[in-house]
């Protein structure tokens, strides 16, 4: 199978998670939105390791998902602590800096 | 289908005949400024875990002070070898590079840091809960603002000593970003410095509402612009199959010379590259605060505590330009007649929309925001030069702004009201009756973010506008001079309310600090005036090291 159709669907994907960044208004639906980005670029790493028949793109891959892992123990926690304290993960409430 | 048979072939051989791998070269002495700042943080958080809490706070300060004066020797101990001019290379198997914008942009950044770290320690401030002495950082970060377990912490005079190793954590990171010499490292020293900043920005002590705001904002948002940089390298690595600068630099002047048929699709494809580019691009302009990507800018410094602000602004700022330097002038100068016409707008609108929107606000720490957005748009003046003086410029520019940013931020600290800093514009009035030194030493520092001759601000202003003229941008210089003039309309505003207005009965006080703070003020001011007094030692020092190995 043609290996450009899976960066199709990589360029999709992160379309796909950048759209819903904007849209959600849930702040770990947005994060789970940033996570699909990560795994867009993921999928595109791995295929072009694919095309171009040298193992980069798949060791990118390993430290992408190694960064993924990372930003979700830094993320959770300060989502958590802001539920906590306003009992909503809602990214509109969080509005007390105003231009 | 000749290239899918080689890509077969790469673990089938592997399979069958199981070799040596060597072990990769590692030239530990010249990475040792970026270890020791790593070990010492990895040390410091064993002492969190070993230590018993009342003997924390010195240990921390004292390993991360040792750590940070080490790793700036061993900077300079680099540079005296020639690491910075004759033996410039490429180390750790062409992961990071030592060559003079590296090693002048470390040096930076640990001074920098060594200074910031004297205002995280900074105690007399915050008035002694229950006869303990507290830092600006929360009793119990994890505790809810208000609740039980949070009045127990402070009953219990708790501080969260943890921000040394973080922040050392953070500044290892900043070593490596402007020296990443594969787009790989660039990633994840990107993740490095940000992810401990994301923790440092919720830690405030007082308003943390205010600091989880900014922490949540500026988290969603970095990881956003960081997912954004990953594609960029993923469509970069397709471009050149490689992720190494001088593999790209290679590819992106050569073409697609020497290539397979099969790959070429994707190798040496435009539009791969140009939109890698871009997205790369997004991703760095995003850390240093650039029009259209500096959104974040003003809530996080507003909502960050204080010492946490003044070295995300002065730290991150060089970081992020030295890798941006680097990106453009190594791996993109082949394409420098794409990515400059959109740089030059992307600087024009950030002078201009920095300077402009700063005038509206009521908010020190925003001012003092948008005012660093105006900034990163006439440093951006100086890296669109294309020229070693344009290196040379921006090097000094990030040396002289650091400093002023944070000994800015320091003198903030030290305005307080009953809720902590008072940072509202309205109640800095009068100021300079109450206390001349420190609204002298803030108007020396506001003289030198507009540019007044005498201070650093116009040897870097000088330096930058001149590199940018040399290049042929002279619309961009006028311009860049014109947002000046409007900056400083509002640098001074601040400066005649501080001294020319009369002081409100229920004004704000000017707290005492230790000799930590102290140290840090003086330091910034005495690098303000001799970066503007006698800066020629200083340009020539960044003239030296304004040669980007490759």
């Amino acid at each position: 199978m043609n290996p450009v159709y899976y960066l199709y669907l990589a360029a999709l994907l992160f379309t796909i998670g950048a759209a819903g960044v904007l849209i959600r208004r849930n702040a770990i639906v947005v994060f789970m939105c940033i996570e699909l980005m990560l795994n867009a670029c993921n999928l595109a790493f791995v295929t072009f390791s694919r095309m171009h028949g040298n193992l980069d793109g798949q060791i990118i891959a390993f430290f992408t998902m190694v960064v993924a892992a990372a930003e979700v123990v830094v993320g959770l926690a300060i989502i958590v602590t802001i539920f906590r304290t306003r009992h909503t993960a809602s990214v509109d409430d969080a509005s007390l800096m105003k231009l | 289908m000749s290239s899918v048979a080689t890509v077969h072939s790469l673990w089938m051989t592997a399979a069958d005949a199981p070799g040596r791998i060597p072990g990769p070269h590692i030239e530990y002495a010249q990475l040792s400024p970026t270890l020791i700042v790593l070990g010492a943080a990895v040390l410091g958080i064993l002492v969190e875990a070993f230590l018993p809490r009342r003997s924390r706070y010195h240990t921390q300060l004292l390993l991360s002070v040792v750590a940070l004066a080490a790793a700036f020797a061993a900077v300079i101990g680099l540079a005296a070898g020639g690491f910075g001019t004759s033996k410039a290379h490429v180390a750790a198997m062409g992961a990071i590079a030592v060559d003079g914008p590296a090693l002048f942009l470390q040096g930076t950044i640990l001074l920098v840091s060594l200074v910031a770290v004297f205002t995280f320690a900074e105690r007399r401030l915050d008035p002694a809960s229950h006869g303990k002495r507290v830092d600006s950082f929360a009793a119990q970060a994890a505790a809810v603002p208000g609740g039980k377990a949070e009045q127990e912490a402070v009953k219990a005079g708790f501080t969260t000593t943890e921000v040394f190793p973080i922040v050392l954590f953070a500044v290892g990171g900043m070593l490596v970003f402007p020296a990443a010499n594969d787009l790989l490292t660039l990633f994840i020293a990107l993740e490095v410095f940000s992810l401990p900043l994301y923790i440092l920005c919720t830690l405030a002590r007082r308003q943390r509402l205010l600091s989880q705001e900014a922490a949540l904002k500026y988290f969603l948002l970095g990881a956003f612009s960081s997912a954004f940089l990953l594609f960029g390298i993923a469509l970069l690595y397709g471009y050149a199959g490689t992720v190494t600068y001088a593999g790209i630099a290679e590819v992106v002047a050569d073409g697609a010379k020497q290539i397979d048929p099969a790959l070429a699709g994707t190798m040496g494809n435009d539009a791969l590259l140009l939109i890698g580019a871009a997205l790369v691009l997004m991703g760095l302009l995003f850390k240093v605060g650039a029009v259209p990507f500096h959104m974040w800018t003003p809530d996080v410094y507003q909502g960050a505590p204080t010492p946490v602000t003044g070295f995300m602004a002065a730290a991150t700022k060089v970081a992020a330009f030295g890798a941006l330097l680097r990106l453009l002038y190594v791996v993109l100068p082949g394409l420098r007649w794409d990515w400059r016409p959109v740089m030059w707008g992307v600087a024009i609108i950030t002078m201009l929309a920095g300077a402009i929107v700063a005038i509206t606000q009521t908010d020190i720490k925003r001012l003092l925001a948008y005012s660093s957005i105006a900034h990163a748009g006439f440093i951006l003046a100086g890296v669109l030069a294309t020229s070693e003086d344009g290196i040379s410029s921006v090097l000094f520019y990030l040396a002289a702004y650091s400093f002023v940013t944070l000994g800015a931020f320091a003198v903030v600290t030290l305005v307080r009201d009953a809720g902590g800093e008072a940072t509202h514009l309205s109640k800095w009035a009068g100021l300079g009756r109450r206390s001349p030194l420190v609204a002298a030493v803030f108007a020396v520092f506001l003289l030198a973010f507009a540019g007044i001759p005498l201070t650093s601000g116009f040897a870097g202003k000088f330096a930058v506008f001149k590199a940018a003229a040399q290049s042929g941008a002279g619309w961009l210089v006028v311009i860049g001079v014109l947002s000046s003039a409007i900056a400083a309309f509002f640098y001074i505003r601040v400066i005649v309310l501080m001294f020319f207005s009369e002081p409100k009965a229920d004004g704000p006080t000017v707290a005492v600090p230790s000799p930590l703070t102290t140290t840090a003020i003086a330091i910034g001011v005495a690098v303000t005036v001799v970066l503007g007094v006698a800066p020629q030692y200083f340009l020539d020092l960044a003239g030296q090291a304004s040669v980007f190995v490759r």
